[in-house]
């Protein structure tokens, strides 16, 4: 029965406003606004927190992250879905996580983190939006051209495990908050990496949503793709729900905020929030799927998909060592040259690796 | 007649998009479809099923038979 209720439509509804009210009591209980989850921006603060980057600001292991990838683990394990595969263009896909991290940040904020914004009614978000589905467009125009990264292959127990113990031991970090003397490990005392929920009840419901996503299938960019590409709506009805019940969430809370200034933790140079996620909804498109997408995989076993979550976290400490991150004052120095470099890459990839060049 | 067809470790969305032009190719009849994943197999399935088709999956050992008719 249980088998029968995660393929239904209810069960994407579900996990839709499940995700959309968490993320908005995780704000009330202390992540930053607009962010109660964020997948780019909590793998950014964990690559701070680790000394990856020296954004004193974003230093921060989030439980939330941790907890997908156990969440989607332990419904792997009980569904019998925990099946470790690699070997699908794991440099590809590397740079598609490096790719889809620097786009984000230009933004500020992933695929989730847009919708949040959006229910929380910052306007910009709706920048993002277009420009993630404008990406999401281009990569549909690669798969229809037959782009392919190739086949994985079913592999060693071994590599299923790597990431789930990779999550433990930052776990362990965040519990013992070890100290170093080279500083590591870094926690903010100030800025976003200094607001955050109570450590288990983040713990909890993150557990909860990376279970329930791995059943549903839960990903937000294939809720654009599906429908473009398929006209099949069931992942976009997840998505719809999440923000409305984010929204109403919001306004029950007293965090609903409408207007483009001042919006928390966000930009209003619009240009750049579209260019932004452009490149990161290409990136996402071509490696499969959204980094939440990418986190609950990398638990059912995907190595493939670790190496993306791997290839974010280095993005990030990159986008910040080298000034393509954005403020709240707007793109970093260097954000829209890499916003264009990166759709370059991205656009190279998508053609190399699809029958555009192939068959000629 | 039957044919089989392989889309294992292909990434989303691949496994549906070969399948549906499979399908429309075929129009009518029998097509035997191989999936390693649960993804896989739900998104297969609910395609078909939108176009029409009738869909029993098999489940083997690490990997799901999905037979499509119509």
């Amino acid at each position: 029965m249980l088998k029968k209720f995660f393929s239904s439509r209810k069960s994407i509804i579900f996990t839709g406003a499940f995700i959309g009210i968490a993320a908005t009591i995780l704000q009330k209980l202390g992540n930053p606004a607009n962010m109660g989850i964020c997948v780019a921006c909590f793998e950014r603060d964990i690559a701070g927190a680790l000394g990856f980057h020296r954004a004193a600001v974003v230093q921060y292991i989030r439980p939330e992250i941790i907890g997908f990838v156990l969440g989607s683990l332990a419904a792997a394990l009980i569904f019998k879905e925990f099946k470790p595969r690699a070997g699908s263009a794991p440099l590809i896909r590397f740079l598609l996580g490096f790719l889809a991290m620097i786009g984000s940040l230009v933004f500020l904020g992933c695929p989730w983190r847009a919708l949040l914004r959006l229910s929380g009614g910052d306007g910009n978000a709706l920048f993002g939006i277009a420009g993630l589905v404008t990406g999401i467009s281009i990569g549909i125009f690669f798969i229809k051209s037959g782009y392919d990264l190739g086949r994985n292959r079913k592999t060693s127990s071994l590599f299923g495990w790597i990431m789930p113990f990779i999550m433990a031991g930052l776990f362990l970090l965040l519990i013992f908050q070890t100290k170093l003397p080279t500083g590591a490990v870094f926690f903010s005392s100030e800025g976003p990496g200094s607001q955050f929920a109570p450590v288990l009840i983040s713990f909890a419901i993150a557990i909860a949503i990376g279970f329930i996503a791995q059943r549903t299938r839960f990903c937000t960019v294939a809720a654009a793709r599906d429908v473009i590409l398929i006209k099949d709506n069931y992942l976009f009805t997840g998505v719809a729900s999440l923000v409305i019940a984010a929204w109403v969430s919001n306004m029950i809370l007293g965090q609903f905020n409408p207007g483009f200034q001042g919006q928390p933790v966000a930009h209003t140079s619009q240009i750049w929030n579209f260019g932004g996620m452009v490149l990161a909804g290409l990136a996402f498109t071509l490696a499969g799927g959204c980094p939440g997408r990418q986190l609950f995989l990398s638990g059912e076993g995907d190595a493939d998909a670790a190496i993306f979550v791997l290839g974010m976290i280095f993005g990030a400490g990159f986008a910040h060592n080298f000034a393509t991150a954005s403020s709240g004052a707007g793109p970093g120095a260097w954000g829209p040259a890499a916003v264009i470099t990166g759709l370059i890459i991205c656009l190279i990839i998508g053609y190399s690796m699809s029958d555009l060049v192939k068959k000629n | 007649m039957s044919e089989k067809f392989d889309v294992r470790g292909l990434s989303c969305p691949l496994p549906v998009v070969k399948v549906k032009k499979k399908l429309a190719e075929l129009q009518e009849g029998i097509l035997e479809v191989i999936v390693d994943t649960g993804t896989a197999k739900d998104n297969v399935s609910r395609m078909a099923n939108n176009a029409g088709w009738k869909v029993e999956v098999k489940a083997q050992e690490d990997e799901y038979l999905l037979i499509i008719t119509k």
